[in-house]
């Protein structure tokens, strides 16, 4: 056994977006163990139940994330609706599915743009972020805002799109689409590229499902799940596969996720083929939550878990989200054990982590 | 149309000690690990536990409820469910539930926070 070091590592680290800190037990420059804490950035959103009543944590929910802004704010409101027995208009349940998806493509493309500037390729990054600027626009043009723009509220949504704004959509679907597939070329065959991200960090299914990990980390080591599947929103009215690899590895992960880009984009496209024509946004909501609900929906990061809590009164009892890169920590403490100190960078991002999520 | 999976939510109220047969029970019928997370209620001043499993062949969720009082001692799963570890750190150190036996107890440093147990009872609550 080699003489044992204690890195610390971030919370402020020029590969990190986020801050997360990490203790690594190394044996020269090979990790043997990772500790992780957090909470440097914790706000306590969640207890902000006892001063915002329901439909204002709508907000608060959504602002838990400004990546997956939309779907923290669909989850909410989702659960709140199963408790009130609320039966949302199919308009809204399809725009749901609209803003979900383009909200999975921007995160997935910042993901990959941040995956090539952290195995140094910034020509990749910027084509990566370039074509998410479209998909930016689509949300700024039809909700108002890039990121964060607030269209949920427990019976439905807020805004309408109307049927130029679908044809724009689509069209800028087919920009992207082409635009995608030169990039997939080059994150898929060029040799750079491979170098880094092939049999690095590799875990199995087994792994995956003895430590809990979730989302693109968990399909890309075969690991078939996809809370889509659950049926909430428009999603029962949508043809799809969840995408899955059995490698495990970097390589695997760029891949899964790469492919839902795509598979986004052909969901946008049903979605927009089969709106209901109907004009109805939301129902009216009556009375106060009284009772409990586990709801889960698929972040572009993986399952994440809203527990909400109702006695009768506006405020709730509680309201827990559990977001997926809290259910991924272990398994990257358990990827990195056994890794060169010089990929731990590389495989931090493998995961997709999101700590102002983890944070809320 | 796509198939469309949607079980019930199945929510199991358990005696704390039952916590570690049921979880194991769980683990051996094919569920794996999706969440934990604690309710302060300060109605009756007791702590809700919540445990939830996931078969990712049906999507059935399956979660176990514990009700404790606050000075209950509630034994980790950890040893039973390696990934519970973080979930069981952050209602130890954010709520103040006192669990033994963590498999890696962090000793209140996963969060680095100011406030003891903020989510938990108020000191003159407690």
């Amino acid at each position: 056994m080699g003489k044992r070091s204690v890195i610390p590592y971030g919370p402020q680290h020029p590969v990190l977006p986020e801050p997360v800190h990490i203790d690594l037990v190394v044996e020269d420059e090979r990790v043997v163990e990772a500790i992780p804490s957090i909470g440097f950035i914790h706000r306590g959103l969640e207890s902000l139940v006892d001063r915002r009543d329901f439909n204002q944590m709508t907000y608060v929910a959504e602002r838990t994330c400004g990546i997956c802004s939309f779907q923290h704010g669909m989850g909410y409101c989702e659960a709140v609706e199963h408790i009130m027995g609320v039966e949302v208009p199919d308009r809204a349940k399809f725009l749901r599915t609209l803003w979900a998806e383009t909200s999975r493509m921007h995160s997935h493309l910042l993901w990959l743009g941040l995956l090539a500037d952290g195995f140094g390729f910034e020509n990749l990054f910027y084509q990566c972020w370039r074509v998410r600027e479209k998909v930016l626009d689509i949300q700024e043009m039809t909700a108002g805002g890039r990121l964060i723009f607030s269209v949920n509220k427990v019976g439905g949504v807020l805004k309408d799109v109307t049927d130029d704004q679908l044809k724009f959509i689509l069209a800028t679907m087919d920009e992207v689409e082409a635009e995608l597939k030169v990039i997939k070329e080059t994150f898929f065959e060029d040799y750079s590229v491979k170098s880094r991200l092939v049999g690095v960090g590799v875990l199995t299914a087994e792994q995956i499902n003895a430590l809990g990990a979730v989302g693109p980390f968990a399909r890309a080591s075969g690991v078939n799940v996809d809370m889509r599947k659950l049926g909430y929103a428009a999603y029962p009215h949508i043809d799809f596969e969840p995408i899955t690899s059995n490698d495990g590895d970097c390589y695997a992960r760029c891949y899964v996720r790469m492919m839902e880009v795509f598979q986004s984009i052909d969901i946008i496209r049903q979605v927009i083929a089969k709106m209901p024509a109907e004009k109805d946004l939301a129902v009216a909501v009556k009375g106060n939550p009284d009772g409990e609900y586990f709801m889960r929906v698929e972040q572009p990061r993986g399952e994440a878990f809203y527990y909400v809590k109702g006695n009768g009164t506006p405020n709730l009892e509680r309201m827990r989200i559990r977001t997926p890169t809290f259910a991924n920590i272990p398994g990257l403490c358990e990827m990195l054990k056994n890794t060169e100190l010089a990929d731990i960078g590389l495989l931090i991002l493998t995961i997709d982590p999101c700590i102002s999520c983890t944070e809320r | 149309m796509a198939e469309v999976i949607n079980p019930q939510n199945i929510l199991e109220e358990i005696s704390v000690s039952d916590l570690l047969r049921r979880a194991l029970e769980l683990k051996k019928a094919g569920f794996r690990f999706s969440q934990a997370h604690a309710v302060y209620n300060s109605k009756d001043n007791k702590y809700e536990l919540s445990y939830s499993f996931s078969d990712y062949s049906t999507y059935q969720l399956h979660s176990l409820r514990v009700v404790v009082d606050l000075d209950t001692v509630v034994p980790s799963i950890t040893e039973i469910i390696p990934a519970a570890v973080f979930y069981e750190n952050e209602m130890k150190e954010l709520f103040g539930v006192k669990i033994e036996m963590i498999s890696a107890d962090l000793q209140n440093k996963l969060y680095r926070i100011e406030v003891d147990t903020p989510f938990g009872p108020k000191k003159e609550e407690a």
